[in-house]
């Protein structure tokens, strides 16, 4: 017998007192709880969301689509990245302003090349304001997972308010499982030493969303 | 194995003393040797009383906590409930999203898998996320068994590993080390495994934060085989989901060629939303945060993106003999936040190694016992390693009610009876170490239904008061040492009732001389 058989077994064997239950799952679990908390307008949720992504140590700016490409060039300038990452489908035009070395998000980079890049400019899926949360889907805007993991520097230009959702319920609604997901609340960070929270481990050290307005 | 290349220990790294329940001594006897170390009670201290305020707060931003904490509740219960049916659908999801699904019926057989796995790669050495399934089957020492060294990238098993030490807390494996003894064993001990840490280490948190990030980063550059756990397993898409705070989860996870997930089967949960109730339940009562810094969620594979291969062990156990366990089994629904252990009392002051498990605090102590089976001295005092005061049900985020399960598990302790070990049923006997508790509980049902005896011990009792001893003898001495024992009255009640309010017995007007 295959331990799958073996397991199998076991877990019947195991539930043989619970009587029967075929309640459809959608019923069988009650939801009490919010699809949001409280009540905001949707320049509240950006406000939020900016509070919370800094209340986690990240670094954020606000900015429209004129001015993006100057605020990305300084943002790379400011931190003297010679090299930066830049995801095949990012937007041409926040890429107008005087910036580094550009370096493609190459499924032939190896990681010790990768490590070698100063900084990574990305899009994401969809923010999330209650909890301070950026996700990546890995889209075209977005690139491989670990190109927004080994450089030292992640700057995420989130569109608002049109990525922008209040709650994590919201988000998870947004997302699609059969992509690769990768949520961002802040920088790198540690609590194992003494329970305290410290910035900077092995993800980027510095994450900088800037907040692009739509209209 | 000699020093081939630049980072690899120049000789096997010494294996780790591992949580074996035979050889282990009893909580009582373990907890008494951490609570006479002061720098360890100082430790623990401030770190659960640190946290415990924070998780507080970041509870009370959620009005509809108690909502979220039933639905979590329900999830899990359900799933538990059809876990067959659940497990063929993981299987399924992932399979078809380019995984490759195992099941492992005890720890031997997933190391055995684990192994045959890594060795097929022809690699000889992994990256390890921080998984507590990993630690429980003692992966780590069957890989290098085998010549395969495993490393810890999570900091505090980083800390855990380069002091060969065991670990201490489910989230925290290091909380028993102050940063001074962190930085003690950066500075000593790095250099043996890879890059040494930096001339002059302070022992500032973040300082010791940078000495790990640059001792890891060559390990992670460079690695090939990852090897992780999960949070959560998503039996409708085949996702699996890992929360952390570093970014050493996510280098494990998205650099190496190929990624081996070790799981217990009960991560699981039915379909994708249910993801929603835990990621607000979970990062909040385990950092006490609004959200924990990373989580990673992947489907099988992706191409060119991440691992080519990607292999789920599915893990037993004594996950199914729990389950048979109709109190038990709520154990299950744990989702090793850890927030049990830093309320806990007892915790704070015995510490993490008195339990002898890899889970240590309340819920080791009805895990461990059930995982393993009560046979050994550790396990069968685990259940009794608590004051029974009931904070650790109020702060689970998925209402495992500990105390109730502690009190199931002192009863099989002491009365032994049918249990589920291995998948087959069996009947335990009652532990020799209770002889004189069901002796004199066997006394005390007898005396109570014989009011005649009850009445003359009572009265043999009163008469020779003066005569009986502060302190219990023989096996009762251990209760007696930290408890008062009643005193005794100069007269049963059921005397003073006969005699003060039998017709033409004395007044009441006494009572107060009586009292005396």
């Amino acid at each position: 017998m295959s331990s799958r058989d073996v397991i199998l077994g076991r877990v019947r064997r195991a539930l043989a007192d619970v009587p029967d239950d075929d309640t459809p799952y959608e019923v069988a679990v009650q939801r009490g709880y919010r699809r949001a908390h409280g009540e905001r307008s949707i320049g509240e949720t950006v406000d939020l969301l900016a509070e919370n992504l800094a209340d986690y140590r990240a670094l954020v700016h606000r900015t429209d689509a004129a001015r993006l490409p100057g605020l990305l060039a300084r943002l790379l300038a400011g931190r003297g990245a010679r090299s930066v990452l830049v995801p095949p489908g990012l937007p041409a035009d926040w890429l107008a302003g005087e910036l580094p070395t550009r370096v493609a998000d190459d499924a032939e980079l190896t990681p010790h090349q990768l490590d070698r890049v100063d900084s990574v400019i990305t899009g994401c899926a969809v923010a999330i304001a209650e909890t301070g949360t950026i996700v990546l889907d890995a889209g075209p805007d977005q690139g491989r997972r670990r190109i927004t993991l080994v450089p030292d520097h992640h700057i995420c230009v989130v569109r608002v308010p049109g990525q922008v959702v209040s709650s994590v319920p919201e988000a998870l609604g947004r997302l699609d499982p059969a992509r690769p997901l990768t949520w961002i609340s802040g920088p790198s960070a540690t609590s194992d030493i003494e329970l305290d929270r410290v910035e900077g481990v092995h993800g980027p050290r510095t994450l900088e969303v800037v907040l692009t307005s739509e209209d | 194995m000699s020093g081939t290349f630049i980072g690899m220990p120049a000789f096997s790294p010494p294996t780790l003393p591992a949580f074996s329940p035979p050889t282990l001594p009893a909580f009582p006897t373990a907890a008494k040797e951490a609570v006479r170390n002061p720098t360890l009670r100082r430790n623990l201290r401030y770190a659960t009383h640190t946290i415990r305020a924070k998780r507080a707060a970041a509870v009370s931003e959620l009005d509809d906590w108690a909502a979220l904490r039933e639905a979590g509740r329900q999830i899990k219960d359900h799933t538990l409930r059809h876990l067959d049916r659940y497990l063929l659908q993981l299987e399924e999801s992932v399979t078809a999203a380019g995984g490759v699904v195992h099941w492992a019926a005890d720890a031997d057989e997933a190391n055995r898998i684990v192994t045959g796995l890594v060795k097929a790669t022809g690699e000889s050495e992994v990256v390890k996320v921080k998984s507590m399934a990993t630690q429980e089957i003692g992966l780590n020492e069957a890989l290098a068994a085998e010549g395969i060294h495993a490393y810890e990238t999570d900091l505090a098993e980083l800390i855990v590993q380069l002091g060969r030490d065991r670990p201490s807390h489910i989230l925290v494996p290091a909380i028993h080390r102050n940063r001074g003894e962190i930085r003690d064993i950066f500075t000593h001990e790095m250099s043996e495994w890879g890059r040494p840490a930096p001339e002059g280490l302070s022992d500032t948190p973040a300082e010791l934060a940078e000495a790990a990030r640059l001792h890891l980063r060559e390990k992670f550059l460079r690695a090939k085989v990852g090897i992780s756990g999960a949070n959560f397993m998503v039996a409708e898409t085949g996702t699996l989901a890992v929360f952390e705070s570093e970014g050493n989860g996510r280098m494990c996870l998205t650099l190496p060629e190929t990624l081996i997930s070790v799981v217990g089967i009960e991560k699981l949960v039915p379909t994708w939303r249910d993801l929603e109730v835990f990621l607000q339940t979970l990062p909040r009562s385990s950092t006490a945060e609004r959200m924990n810094p990373y989580t990673s969620m992947w489907t099988g594979t992706t191409d060119d993106d991440g691992p080519r291969t990607f292999h789920l062990v599915l893990l037993d156990n004594g996950r199914t003999d729990t389950l048979a366990d109709r109190v038990g089994r709520q154990a299950l629904r744990c989702i090793r936040c850890s927030a049990c252990l830093n309320v806990c009392p007892v915790y704070e002051r015995a510490g993490g190694h008195a339990y002898g498990s890899v889970y240590p605090g309340p819920i080791g102590a009805i895990l461990s016992p059930q995982l393993r089976g009560t046979a050994s001295d550790i396990d069968a005092s685990l259940p009794y390693a608590s004051s029974l005061c009931g904070a650790c049900y109020e702060v689970c985020p998925v209402a495992i009610d500990i105390p109730e399960v502690l009190v199931h598990l002192r009863e099989r302790v002491v009365e032994g009876g049918p249990a589920v070990r291995q998948g087959a049923k069996v009947t335990l006997r009652p532990a020799r170490g209770h002889a004189a508790e069901r002796a004199a509980m066997r006394a005390a049902r007898w005396t109570f239904r014989h009011p005649g005896a009850l009445r003359a011990g009572q009265r043999l009792a009163s008469g020779t008061r003066r005569l009986v001893p502060r302190t219990l003898p023989g096996p009762g001495r251990a209760w007696s040492a930290t408890r008062d024992l009643p005193k005794l009255p100069p007269e049963p009640f059921r005397e003073w009732w006969r005699r003060t309010h039998r017709p033409g017995g004395q007044a009441p007007a006494d009572r107060q001389e009586d009292q005396r």
